[in-house]
């Protein structure tokens, strides 16, 4: 049976090579692309000799590198326009290194920061823990995919009276907003049926925003849906991070 | 001690998040903007004097008590739980969005080279981050920002208080 282990070691292939970098002593604005492109081959083979999870990423960096490697190798062809010459093949690789440097180091200088709740501490706040579960089992619920949200949201269209005044945009919505609200109102409830979700005023726009709203904040997974049976209605959730 | 300078502590003492001037001005009578700023002022520099436990933070926008760094080990026993703390990849993602902000997810992921959907949705979670909007081009991708939880976390006054880049402003200089 294999396995995976995901390896932390790392943040991504860009903090590999920063890694090689300074581990060879190697002005970064210069570097031997050869022996670097070898030793982060090098580095990605033992990784897969150990089964870890290698992210794509991790690829796409070493074919740059051997591209580099490549152009560096072949002489310049004579036709060639003259301005290009003076172009270092390794240039976007460097300054994208040296961004990714400045802001490793810009997290570093973050977290050495006071931190609150680390460092520092302000009147005592109720536990955060008061958000777990209060024993007992209210009620089964099923984790609902977009198909049961679809439903719903045509029942509550369904409902709708059929002449519908006409509306005068009184009211502009923008996704975001309604994206914004929502979690707003799930960090002070913790968890609210869609049709609490949409209101009182139920005007197709505010429905269809809503929708599109849930839909978005599941897609990010910042919010599950479930359902206590067929029909039953659809509550949101805040996701919590389970780590 | 100044009655307005007491009623101030007292203000900042009852408020849960941090208080800003605009609102103990607007509570107190007879005070502009400046004269509370200087009040707060006089306040800030008492607890300093005094070397307590705890001091009056600038932070968010706003004033709040805070306990010192130095008297964190006690309280850490006080509280038993760890503190949640971030993880390295959690770190640089949102010193890329701190930083950088407002940005695209795509731009974080050129950054930091891999693709930051995880530590984006951790950050979200512990509202760090926010949504600031959509993009107003093909696709409509979602632009990120930092809160105002995330400076009250990183006890920052305001954005413009991070640290600069030196790096990057080395770089542009010399190209």
């Amino acid at each position: 049976m294999s396995y995976e282990i995901k390896l932390d070691i790392f943040e991504g292939p860009l903090d590999l090579l920063l890694y090689l970098i300074r581990k060879n002593e190697i002005d970064i604005t210069n570097i031997p692309i050869a022996l670097i492109t070898a030793q982060y081959l090098e580095y990605l083979e033992m990784m897969r000799s150990l089964n870890l999870d290698l992210a794509g990423e991790y690829l796409v960096l070493a074919a740059t590198l051997v591209h580099i490697k490549s152009k560096m190798l072949l002489p310049p062809v004579e036709g060639e326009l003259e301005e290009e010459e003076g172009e270092d093949p390794r240039a976007e690789l460097v300054q994208q290194l040296l961004e990714y440097q400045a802001f490793k180091e810009a997290a570093l200088s973050l977290d050495r920061r006071p931190l609150l709740d680390r460092d520092l501490f302000t009147r005592g706040a109720p536990e955060e823990a008061l958000s777990a579960e209060e024993g007992g089992e209210p009620e089964a619920l099923i984790e609902v995919g977009v198909f049961e949200l679809v439903a719903a949201f045509r029942r509550i269209v369904a409902g709708l009276e059929r002449p519908e005044e006409m509306e005068i945009d009184a009211e502009k919505i923008s996704l975001a907003d309604r994206i914004n609200e929502i979690l707003v109102r799930l960090e002070e409830e913790k968890q609210l049926t869609f049709e609490e979700l949409i209101g009182e005023r139920r005007e197709r726009r505010r429905i269809i925003y809503t929708f599109l709203a849930i839909l978005e904040l599941m897609k990010l997974r910042m919010v599950r849906a479930y359902q206590s049976g067929p029909f039953g209605a659809i509550r949101i959730f805040p996701a919590v991070e389970e780590e | 001690m100044d009655e307005k300078v007491a009623i101030i502590e007292a203000l900042v003492f009852a408020s849960e998040a941090p208080l800003t001037t605009d609102k103990i001005t607007e509570i107190l009578p007879g005070t502009d903007r400046k004269g509370t700023a200087s009040l707060l002022g006089e306040l800030v520099r008492e607890y300093e004097q005094r070397g307590g436990g705890i001091y009056l933070a600038e932070v968010a926008g706003g004033f709040q008590f805070r306990t010192r760094t130095e008297m964190a080990p006690w309280i850490r026993k006080l509280k038993a739980a760890r503190p949640a703390m971030l993880s390295p990849a959690a770190m640089e993602t949102l010193a890329v969005i701190a930083y950088r902000q407002p940005l695209v997810k795509s731009e974080i992921d050129r950054i930091r080279g891999v693709d930051v959907s995880g530590a984006l949705k951790g950050l979200l979670e512990k509202k760090l981050v926010r949504i600031v909007g959509r993009k107003d081009v093909p696709g409509k991708p979602i632009i990120y920002g930092t809160t105002r939880k995330f400076l009250e976390v990183f006890n920052l006054k305001d954005l413009s208080e991070l640290p600069t880049l030196r790096e990057l402003k080395d770089l542009q200089t010399a190209s």
